[in-house]
């Protein structure tokens, strides 16, 4: 099997005259059509996150807007107290789809989000640190690591569950504690590659200081694997969240994010009520595919090794 | 090398302790086993007697040294609700999960590494960008809903395949198997598609990525001036230098495959320790908990270890142990 | 020529044996179970589905029919001859699966295992404890004697299962796991166990009750539940248990299924904590302020709670109709019901008003506290339950967690307003009255289960005098009062009782029971 190999999209040649960085990096980032199709709907789906008080027909975490019921109706069908049409049909709760996948992007969006970040932001300095000074702190951070990773998620939950109790917050806590450590690990084997690499030695013999090796030189080269795994660690981050919901401990169950929107409609796929957990999935879907398109682009567009 | 190993060793058994006691304490935070076990309409009497007869009446410290002097002998203690020693349990069903673990990895290397080889040497192509698309909804769908979907098609209206359970087994080297019997093979073939799935859109992406880069290095136009053929330049080169990520990643993956299997083995009923993990967590029985973390660190720990060896085979910029830090 | 001739019919008579074994051996079915057994040893752990699956290889004295009415076992019949004597008559003729005959040895060296078996989370002692003295009148004939009088002695000997003299003196949980000690007289041999996953059985032959539909049976535990009703519909079980509420409606319109349900002995309820005059866990006024007493402490609030709840709705919506609206701890067929007390009528207006004469107008606000992992629907009904109170005018808030940590908080007092379940074992009001509604006293087994500390001396009085009344029709009249008096009280509120569905494929057919076991003696081809 022979397997040509085709060039890179070679960058637009700028104009003669000083372009700013972000211009430059705009452009670049608009080469792609897919990649502005994914930021036109992610753009969508955070203002339909941000805007859902305003612009859902339903509070569904109001229990006093709910009518038991109005649970599982088809899509397109009208309530029985108010006459109100559920266009994407309603869960077992009298829960408005619609509404309901609107206030869940939110939460999930919030969860998947900043979890990946904080989660990133930790493995980063710990991972690098360990790259970087070896011996003693490499040997504890990683064994940490190892601790960490052999952790199942749902044991973590449960503690945090029965100590701390339910929310938001401490399900956050749940994911970066669970998700730390992969972050660490990838970051530690790309950089004990580079640290061996001419440049650092250079920077070395320079007497540059430790922190601006490490800041300046270290991390940008150790980002692009990073960047890859974060942008699937935020999916993750939300199915680990379903599944967490899907097992018992997730959010409350009055706040539901998407993932536990899909899981609690699951029993009913084998029974024709499909909508209760397919209309969510395919926003799941959206959003995931969106974060992910946007994300490829970027990561082509920022890698120092895909520049010619 | 060998000041290595030994190092790692020390720090292994570190680790195992530390385990061992983050367990207790977080069992302990989460509820009293007896609550779950005894019949509600027991009297005092009997509930303290139970409380007794699984040693729950003793302060925590001193259940814990109990526990590290009965471990030091090999006794891991016996399952609170089934009476059975906690690490036969285990024993019983990893056999299993591993299996399911090795096939599931198995197929998303073999079809992950060279799809996103194709993917990653022509990007902009129909074939490249199909990959990538389809990639993302690999490890968009939440692992319940494919598994139920699977079972729904194949199962259900097709009858191909059966919908639960694990196929006949013969013996490999001691171990029950069952993917060496077209039984095993039916059984087997829905979850390990199904716990592959997230792990192969994974690999895609990341070989891509690391595809992409390495193509417009050096050492490719180099080998390619030397005049090596695309195959060479693709399956040598190329391949070599962009597996420390892809190793890392499948090492990360086999190990949170192997321990967490539980949704998965929880809808098609695979006889897993995955399952058993759940179920113990949800009765609180204890030693099963403690015992199966202890096996799944020292699994872990294996992996690790090979992992890093693998590094400084693949790599030889990569100087494992005493390498001084950079001043 | 002939021995030609002899040589066929030899041949052919071989090839039909195997025909004829594989005719006779075509009797098997496979069932799914909801819930996994934690052993073979009948005498390990108290757990209903232990109990279920390990009738079919071993028996006690006294069995259960459909409607948990006591029916004859291995004893034929029994009495009390005074009030701290009983006399039981054994079963003659009776073989255990090793050729053994059974006799009164055997009844009394199993009684006396039963409080001796290590490491039992939950021991059957506290069916055995009450016998203080046994005599062998005959090999056919017990005298056991009580220190009390225990009205429920053959109830409580019905959950016993009887193994062989030899075994009970010798045999560890283990044998009965591996099978070397599992004997027992019952239709059913045991073939294999294979923890969490499966459990195989054969056909006892020589069965006392008579022939049995079934060669071969074999459950498999398909705790999952999409995953069991998969298992139903791809054909690989021919039954399975506890069909998931949201299934229901498609299975009951699918011709190739049948189903059969039945109401059970498990009730789910609210109980509202009580153990303090001023306080009460996650109870405060609308603006978050502390309230000045503890609002469960009146019984107009309670009463008010109680009729807020749609329990109509709760059963149509929510459980697909698989529920009962309750207004007592068990349905009223079931003996020490009382026929007079109904489930309250909703009425959020009503409720409004006895709120306001209490005390609270503008209602209050509540955090209601429920499992997600253990009742059919727990968590749904906790939130139907709330979104009632919202519209009676009190905030209620929602928070579910899994039994492991739930049991634990609920116990030791850390909720307000609890849902729980309650299973009657006994198939008697009276024990469960006892259980979660006598004041608590742990050391005389009264309200051992009473997490909310309701303490009512006037039903204690009556509850009392009725657990040592010997004469069936006397204790029933005396039961009943006492649930008249707990209830219009509101002790506690009764939401439904729960009704069990099992499925089979066509031509099958399954008698349901109140206790929610599935026995492959009751499930029968049709011939449809």
């Amino acid at each position: 099997m022979s397997i040509a190999v085709e060039p890179a999209d070679a960058p637009v040649a700028p104009e003669p005259r000083e372009q700013s960085p972000w211009r430059r990096f705009a452009s670049e980032f608009a080469e792609s059509k897919l990649a502005l199709l994914g930021l036109a709907m992610l753009l969508a789906i955070a203002t339909i996150a941000i805007t859902a008080p305003w612009i859902s027909p339903q509070n569904p975490y109001d229990l006093a807007q709910l009518d038991v019921l109005d649970s599982k109706l088809a899509p397109g069908e009208h309530s029985s107290s108010n006459g109100k049409t559920y266009w994407l049909g309603t869960d077992d709760q009298g829960r408005d789809m619609l509404s309901g996948i609107f206030y869940g992007l939110r939460i999930s969006l919030i969860v998947g989000v900043s979890s990946t970040v904080i989660a990133l932001a930790v493995g980063l300095a710990l991972g690098l640190a360990a790259a970087y000074f070896g011996g003693w702190v490499d040997a504890i951070v990683m064994r940490i690591a190892d601790i960490q990773l052999s952790f199942p998620a749902i044991l973590i939950a449960l503690v945090l569950l029965a100590v701390l109790g339910q929310g938001v917050d401490k399900i956050i806590v749940s994911l970066v504690t669970v998700q730390w450590a992969y972050y660490a690990r990838t970051v530690r084997s790309a950089a004990l590659v580079e640290r061996q690499k001419e440049y650092i030695e250079a920077a070395r013999v320079l007497a540059l200081s430790r922190p601006r090796i490490v800041l300046r030189h270290l991390l940008p080269n150790c980002l692009p694997p990073l960047i890859v795994v974060a942008t699937v660690q935020v999916a993750h981050a939300i199915q680990l969240e379903a599944a967490l919901s899907f097992l018992g401990l997730g959010l409350p169950i009055t706040e539901p994010s998407i993932g536990l929107l899909i899981s609690n409609g699951f029993q009913y796929l084998l029974s024709g009520k499909y909508w209760i957990s397919f209309y969510p999935g395919v926003a799941l879907l959206l959003t995931i595919v969106a974060i992910n398109l946007v994300a490829d682009q970027l990561r082509d567009v920022l890698n120092p090794r895909l520049k010619k | 090398m060998l000041a290595f190993t030994i190092r790692r060793l020390g720090q292994s058994l570190l680790v195992l302790l530390v385990m061992s006691f983050l367990v207790f304490l977080g069992v302990y935070a989460i509820g009293n086993p007896v609550e779950l076990l005894v019949n509600p309409q027991a009297d005092a009497i009997e509930r303290a007697r139970a409380t007794a007869a699984l040693g729950l009446d003793k302060p925590m410290l001193e259940q814990y040294w109990v526990f590290l002097s009965r471990a030091a002998h090999g006794d891991l203690g016996r399952s609170f609700v089934f009476n059975i020693p906690a690490i036969q349990l285990i024993l019983d069903k990893l056999p299993a999960t591993l299996e399911l673990a090795f096939c599931a990895m198995v197929i998303a290397v073999t079809i992950g590494i060279p799809l996103g080889l194709v993917a990653g040497l022509k990007p902009n192509s129909f074939i490249g960008r199909a990959i990538m698309a389809g990639s993302i909804f690999g490890f968009s769908l939440p692992s319940f809903w494919v598994g139920l979907v699977l079972i729904m098609v194949f199962s259900v209206q097709l009858g191909w395949l059966p919908p639960n359970g694990r196929g006949e087994t013969v013996m490999l080297l001691g171990i029950p198997v069952s993917f060496l019997t077209l039984d095993g093979l039916r059984h087997i073939a829905m979850p390990a598609v199904n716990l592959a799935l997230f792990k192969l859109s994974l690999l895609v992406r990341l070989t891509r990525g690391s595809t992409r880069e390495a193509v417009l290095q050096d050492y490719v136009k180099f080998a390619r001036a030397k005049g090596l053929s695309q195959r060479r330049v693709v399956g040598v080169h190329v391949l070599k230098n962009i597996l420390i990520p892809i190793v890392t990643v499948i090492g990360l993956e086999l190990g949170s495959v192997i321990a967490f299997a539980i949704i998965t083995e929880s809808i098609f009923a695979w006889p897993g320790s995955g399952k058993l993990l759940i179920d113990s967590i949800n009765q609180l029985d204890r030693p099963v908990i403690v015992a199966y973390l202890l096996v799944i660190v020292t699994i872990f720990i294996g992996i690790n270890f090979v992992v890093d060896v693998l590094y400084s085979v693949l790599d030889p910029r990569v100087r494992l142990g005493a390498a001084a830090a950079a001043h | 020529m002939l021995r030609m001739l002899h040589a066929v019919a030899a041949l052919l008579a071989l090839a039909l044996v195997p025909a004829a074994q594989a005719a006779q051996k075509e009797r098997e079915v496979s069932i799914g179970l909801q819930a996994a057994i934690t052993s073979i040893d009948p005498h390990y752990h108290n757990l209903s589905p232990n109990n279920s699956l390990l009738l079919h290889i071993f028996e006690p004295l006294v069995k259960r029919d459909a409607n948990q009415k006591m029916i004859p076992g291995l004893a034929t019949s029994w009495r009390a001859i005074d009030d701290l004597t009983w006399e039981f008559k054994l079963r003659k003729g009776v073989k255990f699966h090793d050729g053994t005959p059974f006799t009164a040895e055997d009844v009394v060296a199993t009684y006396k295992r039963v409080p001796n078996v290590p490491n039992s989370p939950s021991s059957f002692a506290t069916f055995t404890k009450p016998i203080v003295e046994t005599r062998i009148v005959d090999p056919y004939t017990i005298i056991f004697k009580t220190a009390a009088p225990h009205v429920l002695l053959p109830s409580d000997l019905g959950s016993v299962y009887i193994v062989p003299k030899a075994i009970a003196e010798k045999a560890t949980t283990e044998d009965f796991n591996s099978g070397k000690a599992a004997i027992g007289t019952g239709p059913y041999k045991f073939v294999e166990y294979v923890p969490n996953q499966r459990v195989v059985m054969k056909a006892n032959y020589g069965y006392w009750g008579g022939e049995e539909p079934w060669d071969k049976v074999t459950f498999k535990i398909l705790t999952n539940a999409a995953a069991r009703v998969a298992a139903l519909l791809s054909g690989d079980v021919q039954m399975i248990e506890t069909v998931p509420t949201s299934d229901i409606a498609k299975l009951s319109s699918d011709k190739n299924f049948n189903l059969a349900d039945k109401v059970s002995n498990r009730v789910i309820y609210v109980h509202l904590n009580q153990r303090d005059d001023k306080t009460v866990p996650f109870v405060t006024a609308k603006d978050g302020k502390p309230l000045d007493r503890n609002p469960f402490k009146d019984v107009r609030v309670r009463k008010a709670l109680s009729m807020a709840i749609n329990r109509e709705a709760i059963a149509d919506r929510i459980m697909e109709k698989k529920a009962v609206p309750a207004a007592q701890l068990l349905p009223d067929f079931f003996y020490g019901t009382s026929k007079k007390l109904k489930p309250p009528k909703y009425d959020p207006e009503g409720a409004k008003k006895l709120l306001a004469e209490a005390g609270y107008p503008n209602g209050f606000a509540m955090t209601i506290h429920g499992t997600n992992n253990r009742y059919i629907n727990d968590d749904k009904i906790a939130q139907a339950i709330a979104q009632f109170y919202s519209r009676a005018g009190i905030d209620a808030k929602v928070e579910t967690m899994p039994s492991s940590v739930y049991f634990t908080r609920a116990t030791k007092g850390d909720f307000g307003y609890m849902i729980l379940g309650w299973g009657t074992e006994s198939g008697e009001q009276g024990s469960s009255l006892r259980s979660l509604l006598a004041t608590y006293d742990p050391a005389k087994g009264m309200g051992v289960t009473n997490r909310a500390r309701y303490s009512n001396p006037e039903f204690d009085k009556v509850l009392n005098d009725a657990l040592v009344t010997m004469d069936d029709k006397k204790r029933e009249a005396q039961i009943q009062h006492a649930a008249e008096i707990v209830m219009n009280d509101v002790g506690l509120i009764p939401i439904h009782y729960e009704v069990s569905t099992w499925a089979t494929v066509k031509g099958l057919k399954y008698t349901p029971r109140t206790d929610q076991y599935t026995l492959a003696t009751e499930l029968k081809p049709t011939g449809k």
